[in-house]
Parts: structure tokens; sequence; C-alpha cells
């Protein structure tokens, strides 16, 4: 046990001269929060408009001033004809017109049918849904509040409710995408890089002499990342609930609990990774390629799982950080308990487990 | 009057697959000789002294290392052996002393003892008041002679050196040789290999291995005079000419 504690301490030390790599271990979680909860954002404000109004009568100029004034819309510019609209589009100076035609409010009260336009620049195809949703919307209110006076023998209304966030912010979905790809690239590329490292120096091979049992030098290796990781996670959190205002409204304990679980499975990775790779440019290399990307692409939390093509939804299962983020999303977002995440807590168990039999199978072979 | 053996190897052999890297080979090692492993790459050197550090299980043969069996009892033997790999083995980025603690502290020395032994190598090596210097601040030659130093830390019986002196000029291979010399007066069992065949020179007897067999095993005296060889270097040549396996 003493050496063991020893081997440790001298990892701890290895990592805590490297200040340069310390320095980003620490930081780099904080500034990816920053910058996914305020910099990027799926949301979209003050985006620039310009309105066509050949009417300019009581009710374009109502509802001009309604959509002027919403936090989504810049009125930039008032146009006068359609090549105006063509040219500032063009010009890339308004993601979206608006068109009143002549007569707009005669023909709303005496035909009861009038006609807006709306035309967005489509070349970003979810910016512009977005603005032509939210600018119907204003002009549904409006005419809510005309048909207030008056009787329809219809009307169905739709009631929305966004269940657990909202407000709609993006950082609910962010955060646990963030601490899945932080604790991968962490706990997998670091420790993998830590032990090919020593195979690199040739103080492996001392070590292996010595009499060290090689399991205790790989579990030395990985716990103070284990420990970076605790940090990371708190860190974290501490972002969100403070800066992000994103709660933690399920267990903290069951939260804290699973993300050990998963520290666990990527440092499991890592320690697969090291077996193979004899420089630490593969160990880093592997880990991006078969880890970080991966995380990125198939975890869920930027690109909806749903919506990919079923081999790739298939594949998205071997990735463990896609199961750790439904935990994650069910604990911290949805407040829900253990009895909701069991299944996928089964399956990280079974990963890791699968993993770390793996990993020390194939390092008693390289002795034999 | 018959000297302990710490080392012995009857018929020892390791084959991967069909290739056979270590070739029935039959040696002994007296305590405190210093014994020297000599040649090319790929003769089977490397594999030969795995084997004995308990790292790699033999396919067949006998031996025994500080009178364990390499089979069932390579735990004992990590316990009582040294080792200096050819890059030295010591962490650039750790100071002297967390160097020397951490190896003495892995072979199962007491906290007082490391420290004594701490102060005691640093006065040997010349290098009190460098407690807190990073190690890859020193020359090589230092390096060198604190890696050999922090390898017997523990008063192991036998230390093996694997091509300790690569990249070493010649003075600073001498005042390295004074330290080899000094611990087998101390009784501590030396079996080295190397390349540098001026080296062999200094070794009490040496073995050479030619495709996975010893071809040679005598004092270099005995060598020479054998093989009418003004050197050793001329000795070596001779008898690796007829080597059929180049490169590791």
């Amino acid at each position: 046990m003493k050496q063991f504690l020893i081997f440790v301490k001298k990892e701890w030390l290895h990592i805590w001269r490297d200040r340069r790599t310390l320095f980003i271990l620490i930081w780099m979680p904080i500034v990816q929060i920053i910058l996914y909860g305020f910099a990027l954002t799926n949301e979209v404000k003050n985006s620039n408009i310009a309105i066509f109004d050949q009417s300019k009568d009581e009710a374009t100029t109502t509802i001009s001033d309604e959509i002027a004034a919403s936090r989504y819309f810049n009125l930039v510019k008032n146009v006068y004809s359609y090549n105006d609209i063509s040219a500032t589009f063009r010009q890339g100076k308004i993601r979206m017109a608006i068109v009143f035609p002549r007569n707009f409010r005669y023909d709303l009260l005496h035909s009861n049918h009038a006609q807006i336009q709306l035309i967005a620049d489509a070349s970003d195809p979810n910016t512009a849904n977005t603005l032509t949703n939210y600018a119907s919307s204003i002009i549904n209110d409006y005419q809510q509040s005309l048909n207030n006076n008056e009787e329809l023998p219809y009307t169905i209304k739709t009631q929305v409710r966004m269940l657990y966030n909202p407000e709609l912010k993006g950082a609910y979905s962010f955060v646990p995408g963030v601490m899945a790809l932080v604790l991968m690239l962490v706990c997998a590329m670091m420790t993998s890089i830590a032990i090919v490292k020593e195979k690199e120096m040739g103080t492996m091979e001392v070590i292996l002499v010595s009499p060290l049992k090689p399991f205790r030098i790989i579990i030395a290796k990985t716990v103070p990342y284990l420990l970076v990781s605790l940090l990371n996670i708190i860190s974290i959190l501490l972002l969100s609930v403070y800066v992000l205002d994103v709660p933690i409204v399920g267990s903290l304990f069951l939260l804290m609990a699973e993300s050990t679980l998963f520290t666990i499975t990527s440092l499991s990775i890592g320690i697969l990774i090291s077996n193979s790779a004899k420089t630490q440019q593969t160990a880093m290399f592997t880990s991006l390629m078969s880890l970080f990307l991966p995380t990125l692409l198939f975890s869920g939390f930027l690109f909806p799982i749903e919506n990919m093509p079923v081999a790739l939804q298939i594949i998205s299962n071997i990735v463990p950080s896609k199961w750790y983020y439904i935990i994650i999303k069910n604990i911290m977002i949805k407040g829900l308990g253990f009895e909701s995440v069991w299944r996928e807590t089964m399956i990280l168990v079974a990963m890791t487990s699968a993993l770390l039999g793996i990993s020390i199978y194939k390092f008693k072979i390289r002795l034999a | 009057m018959q000297k302990e053996k710490v080392i012995t190897a009857k018929d020892l052999t390791k084959r991967f697959g069909d290739f056979t890297a270590v070739d029935k080979i039959n040696f002994d090692v007296e305590k405190g000789e210093i014994f020297g492993f000599l040649g090319a790459n790929g003769a089977g050197k490397t594999t030969a002294m795995r084997m004995l550090c308990g790292l790699l299980l033999p396919t067949s043969g006998l031996a025994t290392v500080a009178g364990f069996d390499v089979y069932k009892q390579t735990e004992q033997i990590k316990k009582n052996i040294g080792y200096m790999s050819q890059k030295f083995s010591l962490y650039e980025d750790l100071t002297i002393t967390e160097n020397i603690r951490f190896y003495a502290g892995i072979y199962g020395l007491s906290n007082e003892r490391i420290k004594e032994k701490t102060s005691l190598l640093l006065k040997q090596l010349h290098l009190e008041g460098q407690e807190k210097t990073l190690v890859k601040a020193l020359p090589l030659g230092w390096k060198q002679k604190l890696a050999f130093s922090i390898a017997i830390v523990h008063e192991p019986a036998i230390v093996f050196l694997d091509e300790p002196t690569g990249g070493v000029d010649p003075v600073a291979r001498r005042e390295f040789w004074g330290l080899i010399y000094a611990a087998s007066a101390r009784g501590i069992t030396i079996f080295v290999t190397t390349h540098y065949m001026d080296e062999a020179e200094y070794c009490n007897r040496v073995s050479v291995m030619v495709d996975g067999r010893i071809d040679a095993l005598d004092s270099p005296a005995n060598l020479m005079r054998d093989h009418s060889a003004a050197s050793m270097d001329e000795v070596f040549l001779h008898l690796a000419r007829k080597a059929v396996r180049t490169g590791d």
C-alpha cells in the first residue's frame, strides 16, 4: 500500500510540474462552459429585418411597431420596392423582409382576408424558420386582439408548456454535454498519454522489474486524473448553477456518483488505448479520434440522435458518453431519481467492466 | 574455494513462434563478479536478460537468480535485483531527491532508511546542495552515475545494467566503472550488457552471444589469448562475423 501511495505521489508530481497542461486541464472546462453558456447559443436575437409597407394604415403600422419592438428583430430599413428588397438581401443586410400589400386594413375588415408576405434568407435554414415563426406569432397575436371583439365559430387554442426548461435555455442541454466531453478528454486522453509516456521514456521497464505489481502501476497512474476530473465536475456544476442559472434539480449525490462511474469508464478506455499505443502522439491521436469526436457527434448534445440514420443511431449506442448524457440530463434537468437511470447505469457498468477486463488481460499477456 | 553462484542458467531457451531468440544457453555468475554479457543487436541479449529479470517466462530450460526460480518465483527475484535501463530510468521532471525517494520507496525501504540513503548518495556523488535540482538539468555523466546509484539503493544481490554507458564520453565512462567496482567490492554482482568492447575488458568474465547461443564464455584475457587477438574488439569481430541474424 505504501508503495502504491509513493507511486501516486510521483504521478502527482508529474502533473504538477507540467504547469501548462495542468492549466489547460483545470481551465478548459470553465472556458467551455462560459463559451457555450454565453457566446454560442441557438437562440436568435436582434436579427436585422426590413419592412415594405404598401398600405401604411393603422393595421400595418401597429403590426410593424409590434415586430420592431420585439427583442428578436431589429428594424434597419424601410424599403419601397421589390427590387430594393432583393438588393438589401444580396448585400446581406437583412435576414427577413415583411411585405404588406396595398389596402391591407380595408381588405382585412371588409373581406375578412388579408395577406402578409414574409421573405427570409434561407441560406441558414434554421434561422429562417425561427424568424418566420417569431413573426407569424406576433401577427397572430394581433389577429387575436382583433378577434376578441367578434365571435368565431371554432377556435382551437394550443397551450404550449415547455417542461423542465421553460425559458428554452440552450445551456440546459450544453452543460451535460460539456461535462461528458471534459471527463472523456481529461480521463481517457491524459491517462493514456501518461502511461505511454512512461513507456517512451524507458522508465516503464524499470518499474516492471520492481516489486510493484503491474496492476497497481496502472491504477496509480489513473488516480490523479480521477481527482482532477472531480475538480472539473465540481467547477462545472458551480458555474452552471451560479453563472448560467441552470439548476441541479435532482439529487447532487446521485449526480456525483454517476459522474464518478463515467470517470472510471473513461479511465478504462484510456488504459486500453495506452496498451496498444507506442508513442504519446499515437495515444493522443487515438483518443481524439475514438473518443472526442464520437462524443461530440454521437452523444446527442449537439445533434439529436433521433434525427440520424438508423445505422448511426446503432453506432451511437457504443459511445459511453451517450448514456452518460442521458443520465445527467435526467438527474440534473429533469430531477429524476435512480429508478429512471438504472438501465443506463447498468450499461455503463457493463462497459467499464468489459474495458477493464480487456486491459488487464492484454497487460498480463504482454509480460508472459 | 567455490564462490556462491547468484545466477545459474541451464539450456535456457526462449522461442517466439518459429523464432528461437535464445537457444539453450548455459552459464553461471558468481557473487560479486562483474559479468559482461556481449553480443550484436538481435543476438538475443535483451531477451535473455528479460528472462533473468522475471519479465519474460522462458520456453524451456532452467535458471535461478539470487537463488530463486525464474518460472515460479519472479516476485522474489524482483525484490532482490536492481535494474538500470538504457535510457537511465530517471524522471527528468522530478528532482534528484524525489527520484531517490521514489525508487527507494518502491523497493520497500523505510522512511529513515530512505533519508539515510539519500544523504549518503548525495555525498558519494558530490551532489550535496543539489537536492532540489531537476534531473533534466544534470549533465549526462551525472545522470548515469545517479541512475546506477539509485539502481542499487536497496543493496540488491544483483544489478542488471542494460547498455548503461550509451552516449557518454570516455572519461565519464571511467568514473562510472569506478562506481561499478565499488559496488562489486561490496558484494553486489554486476550483470552488464554493452556494445563498447573496451568496457568488456573491465569485466571479470564475459560471454558473447551470437544468433541466440553463447559462443564464448571466459575472462577477457583468456578470450584474447584464445583468439590471438589484441583487444576484445577483435575477439568480438571474430565471433560475430559468423552471425546470421542482424538487427533487433
